[in-house]
């Protein structure tokens, strides 16, 4: 049994929900710590993408076990599959704990986090001045571990589509498929071959000519 | 928050701004009235718990109590509640500021100059030449005098915000918690205002009455330095007392945030800027305070004699 290609559409829009939604919270967590005038309004918009974002990323998490994973290109090598493996799970260790932080720090403060305008949440932790603070300083913490990460990961994944054009990029793409751009030259578009074969057809005549 | 820093030097773990206070607890008996305006829970017929912190306003902790400062009272109704309603009130009229920028310039135009041992005059004349909305609320202010003590002062929200009730009707209100008892008359020392408080709650339990305002068109919804005329209507929406006071300490309200903005569903803020400058700095002085070390306040209620 060889594994798909991409993943299932179902992963690809919970994944490119999440980098929509991640990369405004984290946007306007920076601006807002700074602002006077929006910070109220900015608070309450960044704290409702927090929980939508907890939401989410609890499907993903369950989601995951649910299909196969598409196979990686043969340009990752074992270190980097570890390395791979590695940061999605710090990825969604840190997606998972920053709104739950983020929530737990509000509950410390002693009042309620208020979603969707007036949606007050549960308080999930005491009243406590220096445990907020400790949460306080672990959400800023967080934040900037999660831009770190997602840096890694964004960069990793063009410098394998752009540079090694190994269609890394595909397997999460949405829309019209993509193909290595050396399959196009190397095969034949008169008679194309199912997908898996694609694959291991373009890999096997790249091996050594593709770079010369 | 550094402005705080530079005019009145670093105080750690204490607020930025009305730094020098004392922790109260008490109750709310509500009548019911304000809920022909709002929904909030604290508004319906019923009891509702209170914390609270007596202060006044200035960035140093062991400040002598001056008649001329601010004296706040702030209050959570059904604090850790969903439920929860957040205010810090003034005894003033109206508020000096109209915006952020306002008050940050009257903040380092107050700055004591350590020469003269007194505000530059200079600077706080220039300063009301470019806020002339500051020196007409001044005008306001000296027109009510501050009271003897915290007992019989007047304690107002001074932001507008809007009340909504059940039908979804949304009014501009003003509030204010008119006192229902005279003040011991001020003693003497740094602590002559405080002292003669803790003294006057040992004996008997505090009341204000909540009076709520409601505007009419054309009223200012987003100056806090306008006063509303004085025949607006009033509705007297219940009585707050406070019984027990004491020094501040972990776990009272020398560890909560008076954000202007936690409030219950049926209270919304206007969008007079102030409110949202509040909240923000607020936060930040929140956060710094609770990371640092804690020293003695200067209000300590045991020591305070009989």
């Amino acid at each position: 049994m060889t594994a798909p290609v991409r993943y299932p559409v179902r992963t690809r829009i919970l994944h490119w929900l999440t980098a929509v939604l991640v990369f405004s919270t984290l946007f306007i967590g920076f601006v807002m710590v700074t602002s006077l005038g929006s910070y109220a309004s900015l608070r309450g918009v960044h704290m409702t993408l927090g929980v939508v974002v907890l939401a989410i990323v609890a499907v993903r998490a369950a989601n995951r076990f649910t299909h196969r994973v598409p196979k990686l290109p043969d340009t990752v090598g074992w270190v980097e599959h570890k390395l791979v493996v590695g940061s999605e799970l710090t990825l969604y260790a840190l997606l998972l704990a920053q709104p739950l932080v983020g929530w737990a720090m509000v509950s410390a403060s002693g009042r309620p986090a208020v979603v969707f305008g007036s949606l007050a949440l549960p308080r999930i932790a005491p009243f406590d001045s220096d445990l907020y603070f400790v949460l306080r300083q672990t959400h800023t913490l967080l934040a900037y571990a999660l831009v770190a990460v997602i840096a890694a990961h964004v960069s990793a994944v063009l410098l394998h589509t752009l540079t090694l054009r190994d269609g890394m990029l595909s397997r999460m793409t949405v829309g019209l498929r993509r193909r290595p751009p050396h399959w196009r030259q190397t095969v034949s578009a008169a008679d194309p071959p199912p997908d898996s074969a694609n694959f291991a057809l373009a890999r096997a005549r790249c091996h050594a000519p593709c770079n010369t | 928050m550094e402005g705080f820093r530079s005019v009145f030097g670093f105080h750690p773990g204490f607020r930025r701004n009305h730094a020098k206070g004392v922790a109260v607890t008490g109750y709310f008996v509500s009548n019911g009235n304000g809920r022909e305006l709002s929904k909030a829970a604290v508004l319906a017929p019923g009891r509702t718990p209170v914390i609270g912190r007596f202060s006044l306003s200035g960035g140093h902790p062991g400040m002598a109590d001056v008649p001329g400062a601010a004296r706040s009272l702030a209050l959570a109704f059904a604090f850790g509640e969903a439920t929860q309603w957040r205010t810090a009130m003034l005894n003033l009229p109206v508020f000096p500021d109209s915006s952020p920028q306002g008050f940050y310039d009257r903040l380092l135009a107050s700055k004591v100059d350590p020469a003269t041992g007194k505000p530059d005059p200079t600077a706080m004349s220039a300063f009301l030449t470019a806020h002339p909305e500051t020196a007409a609320a001044m005008a306001v202010i000296k027109q009510h005098p501050p009271t003897p003590g915290f007992a019989d002062s007047t304690f107002r929200g001074l932001n507008t915000f809007f009340f909504v009730n059940e039908a979804g009707v949304r009014t501009p209100v003003r509030w204010a918690f008119v006192p229902m008892q005279p003040a011991l008359p001020a003693g003497i020392g740094t602590n002559a205002l405080f002292d003669p408080l803790v003294r006057q709650m040992r004996r008997s339990p505090l009341r204000w009455r909540l009076m709520l305002t409601v505007g009419s068109a054309g009223d200012p919804l987003l100056d806090a330095t306008l006063p509303w005329p004085a025949d607006r209507r009033t509705i007297d929406a219940g009585l707050l007392t406070l019984t027990n006071i004491e020094t501040e300490g972990p776990g009272n309200a020398r560890d909560v945030n008076f954000d202007p903005l936690v409030l219950p569903d049926g209270i919304e803020p206007s969008d007079d800027p102030l409110l949202s400058a509040r909240s923000a700095v607020y936060a930040a002085s929140y956060r710094a305070r609770t990371g640092e070390p804690k020293s003695p306040s200067a209000v300590q209620v045991d020591e305070v004699a009989p």
